[in-house]
């Protein structure tokens, strides 16, 4: 695997040398900011693969930082963030950050994420079928197969577990979903969302009360999580 | 009964006072010249009587108003000659003087016990929120401080090179850092979320929610703590969705189960339900350890307060966030004796539902 180097944007020195430590010992290049004026010079200059952008910063708030940097940089950017602020982290999805983490964050949790978002930007063009543990999905004939066998799904039903498994890895908020399934009419209209979830759960999770594929975000949205068989 | 009238009257505004302190002379006083004929000079004292009465419940200016009515009253009616306000005799002026004297007497010395009443009040209100700022501060000190103390320990003797630490027992230090610093975190979590109700300023973020992901994803994040426990949950089929704040119920409910999963022994059972009754949402959360004496079970929810003998790393915040967070959703939780043989939260949201 080729060594990515992440940037990381936080103006906290305990952050910024965890954060290298943790990632150096995990095979990344790391550069530094302890500012927004800093992380934006440090974003055009270096060649990054990967920001990790704290909201909190002290010269800047960090959605317009994410703003300026989406109008030139298209690779990943995670947001750092503090507990309580939901409605920061949809903004910040929305502006166009690909993941976030609520600190404080599990070394672990970190690491999957980096992998996760650094995976799906170097995916090219998936094949008309994926295959995942308790089912498959193919999506030149639109079907849902479970154990070899066809699954009758509605339209919108496959509409949403496409939308689901080709964001695999990455959080959905509410009204991304909205928008995209049912139209920018429907963003206030949750409660679609949340019994369609469900159905999708009944019908592809092993136990629905304690769903593997679609996890819950509280608050924010969901993401689809599986790894996919060889 | 007195006591009863006494705060009733309290509460009556001043305004009020003087219209009733006026209709209770003439009240009186009509009484008494009903039946003059019965009784004589006395009626004065029946007038002090009523005077005094008067001066226990009002406050001091409609007090002296009712004084000078029923001097006035009892020298036009009663002293002779009646229907005038002539005095003839000089005992009569001596009666009628310390008549008056008595009545604003004994407004001033009632309005002065009151004065000094309030005093001791506000006193009293003032020692009952310095002893709960101890209580904060003390529960606070040890509970932050013992974690800060591990973690400070921890990583002297790790960072200490002359000292021989073994992998194993280097590794159980890294444990305890690790365990300190969630239950910092935690305490955390407490006091900010007691400071956004303290705020006054809590908004309600509502939007519907699937009451049994929530409960199932609150059981996830407690997997740790309920390693040992037998959780059951029992969410009733095609509940409807709750417009709720997702956020807030999720603590709440967290923090009953983190409750439960602490304090009973291994192998307990928690046993979880949701419901829709009456237009209502209700979730029941019980189990089979000791559940609380019933002696404190009116306590229980209030801040800082901690069970006797209850183990440590608590700040005895948990309960009333729970109360909290629920009453801010206008619901209520009530503590009683599950048939589990445990404690038993039921807690009613009244909230928006749809089914579909």
């Amino acid at each position: 695997m080729s060594t990515a180097e992440i940037l990381v944007i936080d103006d906290e020195i305990q952050i910024r040398k965890l954060l290298e430590i943790t990632l150096q010992s995990n095979g990344y290049k790391v550069a530094k900011a302890g500012t927004a004026k800093e992380g934006l010079s440090a974003a055009a200059t270096s060649a990054s693969d990967l920001i990790i952008l704290d909201l909190g910063l002290p010269d800047e708030n960090g959605q317009v930082v994410l703003k300026k940097l989406r109008e030139w940089y298209s690779k990943p950017v995670i947001i750092l963030s503090v507990k309580n602020s939901e409605e920061e982290i949809v903004s910040a999805l929305d502006n166009g950050a690909n993941d976030y983490l609520l600190k404080p964050f599990r070394t672990a949790e970190l690491l999957a994420r980096i992998r996760s978002v650094l995976r799906n930007s170097m995916l090219s063009e998936s094949s008309p079928t994926i295959k995942y543990e308790d089912f498959e999905i193919n999506f030149s004939t639109r079907t849902i197969k479970k154990n070899n066998e066809p699954v009758k799904f509605t339209a919108t039903q496959y509409e949403l577990l496409a939308l689901f498994v080709k964001n695999e890895g990455k959080v959905l908020t509410h009204q991304y979903i909205l928008r995209e399934i049912w139209g920018a009419d429907y963003i206030t209209q949750s409660q679609y969302l949340r019994v369609f979830v469900a159905q999708l759960r009944k019908k592809i999770e092993k136990d629905p009360d304690r769903p593997k594929y679609i996890v819950t975000e509280s608050g924010v949205g969901y993401r689809f999580v599986a790894k996919e068989l060889e | 009964m007195v006591f009863n009238s006494f705060a009733l009257l309290n509460g009556v505004r001043k305004r009020n006072q003087y219209i009733l302190s006026i209709l209770i002379v003439c009240l009186v006083s009509v009484i008494c010249f009903t039946f003059s004929a019965y009784i004589g000079y006395e009626v004065a004292f029946i007038l002090l009587l009523t005077l005094s009465y008067i001066a226990m419940f009002f406050d001091i200016l409609p007090v002296l108003l009712a004084a000078v009515l029923t001097g006035l009253i009892w020298d036009y009616f009663f002293l002779q000659p009646r229907f005038a306000f002539d005095i003839n005799k000089p005992e009569d002026v001596i009666t009628l003087s310390i008549y008056f004297i008595v009545a604003l007497v004994n407004a001033v010395l009632t309005f002065k016990i009151r004065q000094i009443e309030k005093t001791i009040r506000i006193k009293e209100k003032k020692e009952q929120t310095l002893e709960l700022y101890d209580t904060l501060l003390s529960s606070l000190s040890h509970e932050l401080r013992t974690p800060i103390s591990i973690i400070v320990g921890a990583t002297d003797n790790l960072l200490d090179d002359g000292a021989v630490i073994s992998a194993a027992d280097k590794k159980g230090l890294l444990q305890e850092i690790s365990i300190a610093a969630l239950r910092l975190n935690q305490q955390v979590e407490n006091l900010l979320n007691t400071s956004r109700l303290e705020s006054g300023f809590l908004q309600l973020k509502k939007d519907w929610c699937d009451i049994n992901e929530l409960l199932h994803q609150v059981i996830l994040k407690l997997d740790t703590e309920l390693k040992g426990h037998i959780v059951h949950i029992d969410v009733k089929e095609n509940l409807p969705l709750f417009k709720i704040d997702r956020g807030l119920m999720e603590q709440a409910f967290y923090n009953i189960i983190h409750n439960a999963a602490l304090y009973t022994p291994t192998n307990s059972a928690i046993s979880i339900s949701a419901d829709c009754t009456n237009e209502k949402l209700v979730v029941v959360i019980e189990d089979d350890g000791p559940g609380f004496p019933e002696s404190e079970i009116n306590k229980v929810f209030d801040k800082f307060y901690r069970l006797k003998n209850s183990i440590s790393g608590g700040t005895g915040l948990g309960l009333s966030i729970v109360k909290g967070f629920i009453e801010a959703h206008e619901g209520q939780i009530e503590l009683g004796k599950s048939i589990l043989g445990g404690a038993k939260f039921t807690i009613t949201i009244p909230a928006e539902y749809i089914s579909l």
